[in-house]
């Protein structure tokens, strides 16, 4: 890696930009600190930090089990489709299915089939599995391109299409596919238990009835038992045993499922435009009035609060990536600072944005904060563990010199290209904080819902899609545009 | 390896078993308003109670969200349910022939508190007060009736402006406790919520009344009550809805009617609620 294959002035123009947009977007949004009387609050959160409150055995074992189960299964599930689809990912139909189904976010798939299928299990497992197949062949794909310009075929050039796979590709990406695959379990554990905030019966389920009555006891609880799931998974994952441990969570979480055909009927009756079932509603009022009353004010909060986020995630990662690396600190020193960044980024966002909103009052300050450090902590960890690569000289100066000549140019390409996958990531996100009630499209997501207009749900879901997909583009430019193309992979959530 | 997978064979067919069982089982659901702790461990009293009154299995299922309790009712998931009064309104035209049959004694009279942190220096008074305009304001969950429905109603009533336009900043916290919890901060300064919560939580010490007070309260509405799937005489015969109604009017054991909080349940039926979805109409929520 050197300085050549970044020609400094395209990454640099591209920081400013990034840095400009933000700060074009902090015009518009609404940044206000209101601080009033918040500490009678924070102490009853201190009290509960250090008198957690368990649940009684057999609800704690169930809750832990549940959300071991739903991750582990929606994720062997979509490696499993996400394999499949990838070996069509060069179609553009296949290309575009999958960059919609990851648009949309676990917690709007959750609550579309919580409206289908009820309180099922399967609901849950659907709404990891679907996002996360779209993810799995997307990278999946990546994997193969990046092994294909690698070497030429050693195969006599008669072989078939099957044979070739398995004989020349599969045994030089099978650790690749294998190292995403148990990467994504720390995704998955954590949407899993993400999901009980809409009723699964995992860890999340807990953790927002404690939230919610303020019982910070039980909260902190449960968010030990989800820093310990999320740190021991590499004591007890592995690649082979995957289907084993897949096996064993579909007897537990299985139920019979009947799906009434009159009510799926009457949901798909609802999905559709209320223009295109009641003919006294006209399209053009009802869609301008949408648009401008919930479409359009959504799609601007979410661009801004997205914007903001994402240079605060790239600033956040940049001061505390040496904290992780090897390169500055010592053993003891990184240990620490790992849990740490396990804390950080292992809190649900909505948990941070709640402290945040009590301690600065309601603007999009606390919304944009709290995805800054959750995902400031994931691209922080990934940037240590890529300066530990580097090779530094014996002699190499040492603290802030190290940092800022030795370190910092040598990473800053790979950092960009980690805040590019982010960014996608950081605008599907913005849809937890609108529950809160800053308005994103996530906000009015929500509110559909909770109003019954799955069809004004149902377009909502399709724009921020839509969205989704376009700054997706954006950034695969710039990756390219940086010549970023074939870098090392992200594995991240 | 074999004896594993016949463990497991062994294991599934269990589980498969008790799965069946539970088809013929009356399951119901309560949305969760009040104090969720140890709320299954409470409904579960409940259900027990039911199962012996009704001699018919009785589970109960918990729900995270308004949305979540009325998705289940109409796909018959649960076929009796624990309703706020909008919810309940929302449900029931949802399910064909589904009826309310009982609410709490406190339900025939409820009433939503206006509160407002001391740095506004608003105080108790007869009318909303015309300071309020231009505050930030949190309701509690959107599909509330007395965190969003009733508070919105007198909002519009009074001021003739939505909350959006009336209000600096306009939150949703998510439930009762938590619209305390933030006015009391003065993260909001002026919020609405249910007023057995506030009664509750006056009642338990967590209120510091320098920092937040009631500075009005709505005119009484109905509000909680049980409502039933239509279809539930089919299956469980005739005459199960009228048994149902029985067995939670004779419901009096405190500790069981501690669980909704609630000191008696009386008669209720869908026309009690039309005052119910006539305000959602007024406001939008309902089409």
């Amino acid at each position: 890696m050197n300085a050549k294959s970044y020609p400094l002035p395209t990454s640099v123009v591209t920081s400013l930009l990034f840095i400009a947009s933000a700060l074009l977007c902090w015009i518009f949004a609404d940044l206000s600190i209101v601080t009033r009387t918040p500490w009678q609050e924070f102490f009853r959160m201190a009290a509960g930090v250090f008198s957690p409150q368990w649940l009684p055995w057999p609800e704690l074992l169930s809750a832990l089990a549940k959300t071991l189960a739903f991750g582990l299964l929606a994720v062997a599930l979509s490696a499993l489709v996400g394999f499949l689809l990838c070996l069509y990912f060069h179609k553009r139909g296949v290309k575009l299915f999958c960059a919609s189904i990851r648009a949309v976010h676990e917690l709007f798939w959750g609550l579309l089939f919580i409206q289908l299928l009820g309180l099922h299990p399967a609901a849950g497992l659907l709404a990891i599995a679907i996002p996360y197949s779209g993810i799995f062949a997307k990278v999946f794909a990546e994997i193969i391109e990046e092994s294909e310009t690698e070497s030429a075929s050693s195969l006599p050039p008669a072989s078939d299409k099957v044979s070739q796979f398995f004989y020349e590709k599969w045994p030089r990406i099978k650790a690749h596919f294998a190292s995403y695959t148990l990467y994504r379990l720390e995704c998955g554990l954590r949407s899993s238990t993400v999901l009980g905030f809409i009723g699964l019966p995992t860890l999340g389920f807990h953790l927002e009835s404690g939230f919610m009555q303020g019982n910070y006891g039980l909260v902190t609880a449960m968010l030990i038992m989800l820093y310990v799931l999320i740190a021991s998974i590499r004591v007890w994952a592995r690649f082979r045993l995957m289907p084993l441990y897949a096996g064993v969570a579909a007897f537990y979480l299985w139920a019979p499922l009947n799906i009434d055909s009159t009510l799926v009927l009457s949901l798909v009756h609802d999905m559709s435009p209320l223009p295109l079932r009641n003919t006294q509603t006209e399209w053009w009022p009802w869609f301008s009035n949408l648009s401008s009353t919930q479409i359009f004010p959504g799609a601007l909060n979410t661009l801004l609060i997205t914007q903001i986020a994402l240079v605060l995630t790239g600033v956040f990662s940049l001061i505390s990536f040496p904290l992780l690396s090897k390169q500055f600190f010592p053993r003891p020193t990184r240990s620490l600072s790992h849990l740490l960044m396990v804390m950080l980024r292992s809190t649900p966002e909505i948990i941070l944005a709640f402290v945040f909103l009590l301690l600065w009052g309601p603007s999009m300050l606390p919304a944009v904060l709290a995805l800054a450090i959750h995902n400031g902590a994931i691209t922080s960890h990934l940037l240590a563990r890529h300066s530990n690569e580097l090779e530094l000289r014996l002699d190499a100066s040492r603290g802030i010199n190290r940092y800022l000549y030795e370190v910092l140019p040598r990473i800053y390409g790979q950092f960009l290209a980690f805040l590019c996958y982010r960014w996608e990531v950081i605008m599907r996100e913005t849809a937890i904080v609108g529950i809160l009630g800053i308005h994103t499209l996530g906000f009015y997501i929500d509110s559909a819902f909770e109003s019954f207009r799955l069809d004004v749900a149902v377009l909502l879901i399709a724009v921020s899609a839509l969205m989704n997909i376009c700054v997706d583009e954006v950034a695969r430019r710039t990756r390219r545009r940086l010549h970023l193309v074939k870098q090392p992979l992200v594995r991240a959530c | 390896m074999f004896k594993f997978a016949r463990t497991l064979g062994c294991i599934a067919f269990g589980l498969l078993f008790t799965r069946l069982c539970l088809a013929g089982t009356f399951v119901f659901t309560a949305i969760p308003d009040e104090d969720e702790t140890r709320l299954k461990a409470r409904f579960d009293q409940v259900a027990t109670y039911l199962s012996k009154t009704l001699a018919v299995d009785v589970r109960y299922v918990p729900v995270k969200s308004y949305a979540a309790a009325v998705a289940a009712f109409r796909s018959d998931q649960v076929q009796l349910a624990w309703f706020g009064g909008l919810s309940g309104v929302q449900a029931r035209r949802l399910v064909p022939n589904s009826q309310a049959i009982a609410q709490g004694e406190e339900d025939q009279s409820f009433k939503t508190y206006f509160i407002a942190h001391s740095s506004t220096g608003l105080k108790a008074s007869p009318t909303l007060p015309k300071k309020i305009a231009d505050l930030s304001f949190t309701f509690g969950s959107k599909g509330s009736t007395s965190g969003r429905l009733m508070p919105e109603f007198y909002l519009r009533k009074q001021f003739a402006r939505s909350p959006e336009v009336l209000f600096k900043q306009v939150g949703f916290s998510g439930n009762h406790s938590r619209t305390l919890a933030l006015v009391q901060a003065g993260a909001y300064q002026v919020g609405a919520l249910n007023y057995k919560v506030w009664d509750n939580e006056l009642k338990a010490g967590r209120i510091d009344s320098s920092k937040v007070s009631v500075i009005w309260e709505t005119p009484t509405y109905p509000d909680y009550q049980w409502s039933i799937r239509g279809d539930v005489d089919a299956i469980w015969g005739e005459g199960f809805t009228a048994k149902v109604t029985e067995a939670l009017l004779n419901m009096k054991d405190p500790a069981l009617l501690a669980a909704f909080p609630r000191s008696a349940f009386v008669p209720a039926s869908n026309s009690d609620y039309k005052p119910i979805l006539n305000t959602a109409r007024t406001i939008g929520i309902i089409d």
